[in-house]
């Protein structure tokens, strides 16, 4: 008994004593830190539901408001809740152009997200490379590229994507490359701070030790344990970009009518706000502020749950 | 006799401290130059044969860790070669050095840092002998069950995550990691120091076991003067960064010869009834950046004469294998009384 | 002569997500004045835990539930948390393994010496300074008056735990709490701060609670010794009686697996498998699925074992080796 203790000793006691955390309790204990604000849970229903209009657009809005065979002018202006030529209800009122509100805003909506995932996403990337160099080969690699990250961050983002959309021109494509320029710098700089705190622990040394090749302690190692920081950034960022799009849509230099986002709308119905025909720009208005608050709930109450000091 | 396993040649590493603008302003009006460097480790030569185990002994600001590293091929050493078979272990300079064998695998003090927290404890025992090619694609799985049961764990825990593994269990992961490897030699840095009592004694009858089995050569780097005695051949003894005292086991600890290690093996609280009384060395230990001219142990050795705070002692023979770096066993202090 | 510290039936549970443990499971030790307790266990033992408890630095999740803590006549737990803040520092002291738990980095020494004296009695600045110059004396600082114009960061780890423990002086109070202060520190500096440890004992009278992994530690410190496993004292004793004649299975293994008293190379003793989790206790004695001597009588609760004044929570004691 003792003989077989000496070097099979922890198996001995081992059966009952750990805890088996699988993948799939990781995720329902994830699930139920998050469930513990009611507000966030609110607003990733509300993101849920939005997406599933955008996304759903043409099957659940009442008419394709860009099919201009189906407008008609007669029903310019109409009231929220009147009844048009198309024999249905407007529910949030027509546009100059007689669009239902509601389908525009739907389809707007499409846009919006569309616009701010890629760019999101395609800035993650961007940035998580940019990040990772700079803190894995140190040096003058990371000199270099972090004041070029401090400098643009200096810069407001709004500024840079006002200059690259009008040196790139108009269109979705355009807009993103835009937003993504302007934005991976945030994901740049938290990935850098966050792989400069992981590059001096020890299981990185060990990797360099044995040696593994860079690229392997790059994406298997360095990668996997700097990503919960930049998740919480993503969801921010995308949010941001959604308001950054439609800020360049209002200023007239972002997307033309034919490929309406939110901004776009809000900027068509803006000359209308003083002439009584308010929904043309309010509603839009209220589902872009619904939409941007509502990713920042969930960011925040996922920066709750993932922080360290959180967990029990 | 055949060359020995491991040759580290007066080895020297100085890390440069960089020079806030401050400091460069400061010193360009004091009429000075800028920035010190941290003296690690300075002129260590150490050899280990096949089959040795090696103490390194000291405390903090030694350089043991640091010397560590440089036989693990993490840093390039600033001065001095360390070879392997005659061979290089890393080329290189500063932050970018290129280790250039797999034959020295390092074990680290904290198995709660050392384990990529996101991977499978399979994955991280076997992908270094996957991508080198030591094993083959095929029988990995084996030979990664085979490992985690040699260290005394399950085959099938190959599937689970470091953090559902206690700190001994994470210890011995960490060994079949390094083993996984086939290493010539291991570099133990404060293996056990994190681990408690009786879980150090489990992975200390592990290495005994390991040793015995597959014939193992260690450089065992260490704070813990019992420890190092039950498992080490020789020791060698650090302070501020040189070996002063290099012998075998067991005549280090049956007469220490330096005072540092007299001092040292004094202030050791030993098990035992009764109270203790401690001899403690008097004095800080002081900084590498600025270490005392002559002997760096003379500020606070009783036997301390004039020749120890201009003339650094060389390490010299003392008889039976043993070599000692103190001016007593090497002509004398000088005179005038000791302070 | 009654104790300095009387703790009675001290019992700290933690609220987690796997259900509700208990950290500290009615723990009873007393220490007279003058006297150097040492409470040994492994990580995870709840040696620390009793330690915050008996300060009442437990914070949520964690919540002592029951007991007594008699600090001269006072029970800390009875008390308004004003009224044990003012007992704080001023009664019962504690020195954490990180100094700069207790040193504020961005204040003098002397300043903030001087402002722990003020807190609890008024009086004048320079008076407060002197008083801060005379503790760090007493620990053996060298230069005292040059080290109250220093900032912690220009001191030494030893250094740095010196000022803490001078610290905790101040107000000479009745007990300290010292919480493996000398775990950081290099084997010299602590055997010189062991050495003025043992020295205070003497001369204040305070009693000492000497809160460590490290048997050699305790054993050549402490007069008493309590060992700690899965939160409960499972044996108590004198230093001698517990290192000399260990009664506990538990402890004799541990006394057991430290090297230095074996032949170089042999295989140590061991404990078989790891310390457990609280949340995850087999009935009865926490011990049993490790112990050499366990039988089916150790499911159930193991009564204490007498020895004179040396217990042992045990079925099975060692009787005489």
């Amino acid at each position: 008994m003792s003989d077989v203790a000496t070097t099979t000793g922890e198996t001995l006691a081992e059966p009952a004593a750990a805890p088996i955390e699988t993948r799939a309790m990781r995720i329902k204990n994830f699930w139920s830190d998050f469930r513990a604000s009611k507000v966030a849970v609110a607003a990733l229903v509300v993101i849920v539901t939005l997406l599933v209009l955008a996304f759903g657009a043409p099957l659940v809005a009442p008419q394709d408001p860009y099919d201009m065979a189906m407008l008609d002018w007669l029903d310019a202006f109409l009231r929220p809740g009147e009844v048009g030529t198309g024999g249905y209800v407007h529910v949030l009122g027509t546009d100059n152009a007689g669009r239902d509100m509601l389908s525009a805003i739907f389809y707007g909506l499409r846009t919006s997200f569309t616009i701010g995932l890629s760019a999101g996403a395609l800035a993650l990337v961007i940035g998580i490379s940019v990040g990772l160099t700079a803190a894995y080969f140190g040096g003058r690699v990371e000199s270099l590229l972090m004041r070029i990250i401090d400098l643009q961050l200096s810069m407001p983002a709004i500024l840079l994507a006002l200059v690259l959309v009008a040196v790139l021109g108009q269109g979705v494509i355009q807009i993103i490359l835009a937003l993504v320029v302007a934005q991976y710098a945030y994901f740049a700089r938290t990935t850098h701070g966050a792989a400069t705190v992981e590059r001096g622990k020890d299981y990185i040394e060990a990797a360099r030790a044995t040696p593994l090749p860079t690229w392997r302690v790059l994406f298997k190692h360095l990668l996997p344990n700097v990503l919960p920081p930049l998740i919480v950034v993503a969801t921010v960022q995308v949010a941001s970009a959604i308001a950054l799009e439609a800020t360049l849509s209002f200023l007239g230099v972002g997307l033309p009518l034919t490929e309406p986002s939110l901004g776009s709308l809000i900027s068509n119905g803006f000359k209308y706000i003083h002439s009584d025909r308010y929904w043309l720009s309010i509603y839009p208005g209220i589902f872009l502020m619904i939409t941007v608050v509502a990713i920042n709930l969930v960011g925040d109450q996922v920066r709750t749950v993932l922080d360290p000091r959180h967990a029990r | 006799m055949t060359a020995p396993l491991l040759e580290i040649d007066t080895v020297s590493k100085r890390f440069p401290l960089k020079a806030t603008l401050a400091d460069k302003v400061a010193a360009r009006l004091a009429g000075r130059s800028a920035g010190g460097a941290v003296h690690a480790v300075t002129d260590v030569s150490l050899t280990v044969e096949r089959g040795e185990v090696v103490g390194v002994v000291g405390e903090s600001g030694c350089g043991k860790s640091t010397l560590g590293r440089i036989v693990s091929g993490i840093y390039a050493p600033t001065e001095g070669t360390v070879l392997l078979d005659g061979k290089p272990v890393a080329t290189g300079r500063e932050d970018h050095v290129n280790k250039l064998t797999t034959r020295v695998q390092m074990i680290h003090q904290d198995p709660f840092a050392s384990l990529n927290p996101r991977m499978k404890v399979g994955e991280t025992i076997s992908e270094g002998p996957r991508t080198h090619g030591i094993v083959s694609a095929a029988e990995v799985g084996d030979k990664t069950r085979a490992l985690l049961e040699q260290v005394g764990l399950r085959g099938d825990y190959a599937d689970r995550l470091p953090h559902q593994f206690s700190g001994g269990q994470r210890q011995r992961i960490a060994i079949a990691r390094a083993l996984a490897m086939q290493p010539d030699l291991l570099v133990l840095d404060e293996a056990v120091a994190s681990l408690d009592v009786s879980i150090q004694a489990q992975v200390l009858n592990l290495f005994l076991d390991l040793r015995r089995d597959l014939g193992l050569t260690a450089l065992f780097i260490s704070h813990d003067l019992s420890v190092v005695r039950h498992v080490c051949d020789r020791v060698a003894i650090m302070y501020l960064g040189r070996v002063v005292e290099l012998a075998s086991a067991e005549r280090l600890y049956a007469e220490p010869k330096h005072p540092y290690t007299q001092a040292l093996f004094a202030s050791v609280p030993t098990l035992g009834t009764g109270r203790q009384d401690f001899r403690p060395i008097k004095g800080e230990i002081p900084s590498p950046i600025d270490p005392p001219p002559g002997c760096a142990f003379h500020p606070r050795c009783p036997f301390a004469g004039p020749r120890c705070r201009v003339e650094i002692p060389r390490l010299t023979d003392a008889g039976a294998g043993r070599t000692v770096a103190c001016h007593l066993n090497d002509g004398g202090v000088g005179q005038e009384a000791a302070a | 002569m009654s104790a300095a510290l009387d703790i009675q039936g001290l019992t700290t549970r933690f609220d987690t997500r796997g259900g509700t443990v208990t950290a500290v499971d009615d723990v009873s030790f007393s220490v007279d004045r003058g006297r150097i307790m040492g409470l040994v266990g492994e990580s995870g033992s709840g040696k620390s835990v009793t330690g915050f408890s008996i300060l009442g630095l437990i914070d949520e999740p964690g919540r002592v539930t029951d007991g007594r803590v008699i600090v001269e006549e006072t029970d800390l737990r009875s008390l308004s948390p004003d009224h044990l803040r003012s007992m704080r520092g001023r009664k019962v002291s504690m020195v954490f393994q990180d100094p700069m738990m207790t040193l504020n980095p961005v204040l003098r020494i002397g300043d903030q010496m001087a402002m722990a004296v003020r807190v609890h009695e008024p009086m004048s600045k320079a008076k407060a300074l002197e008083r801060a110059r005379d503790a760090l004396g007493t620990v053996g600082i060298p230069s005292p008056e040059e080290r109250l114009a220093a900032y912690p960061h220009q001191l030494s780890g030893g250094m740095r735990q010196r000022v803490a423990i001078a610290t905790a002086l101040l107000h000479r109070p009745a007990v300290i709490i010292a919480d493996e202060p000398t775990t950081a520190l290099d084997v010299s500096i602590q055997g010189q701060i062991l050495a003025e440890v043992r020295r205070l004992a003497d001369e204040t009278h305070t009693a000492i609670v000497w809160i460590t992994h490290d048997l050699a530690v305790v054993s050549s410190l402490a007069d008493d010794i309590c060992v700690m496993y899965a939160g409960k004292i499972v044996e108590r004793g004198t230093a001698e009686e517990v290192i000399g004649q260990p009664r506990h299975p538990y402890t004799r293994g541990l006394l057991d697996s430290v090297p230095g008293q074996h032949a170089p190379g042999t295989h140590l003793p061991q404990i078989p498998g790891s310390t457990p989790q609280l949340s995850h206790l087999p009935s009865g004695c926490p011990f049993r699925n490790r112990c050499p001597r366990a039988t089916q009588l150790c499911a159930s609760a193991p009564p204490l074992a007498r020895f004179g004044d040396h217990t042992a929570l045990c079925h099975h004691p060692l009787e005489t080796t």
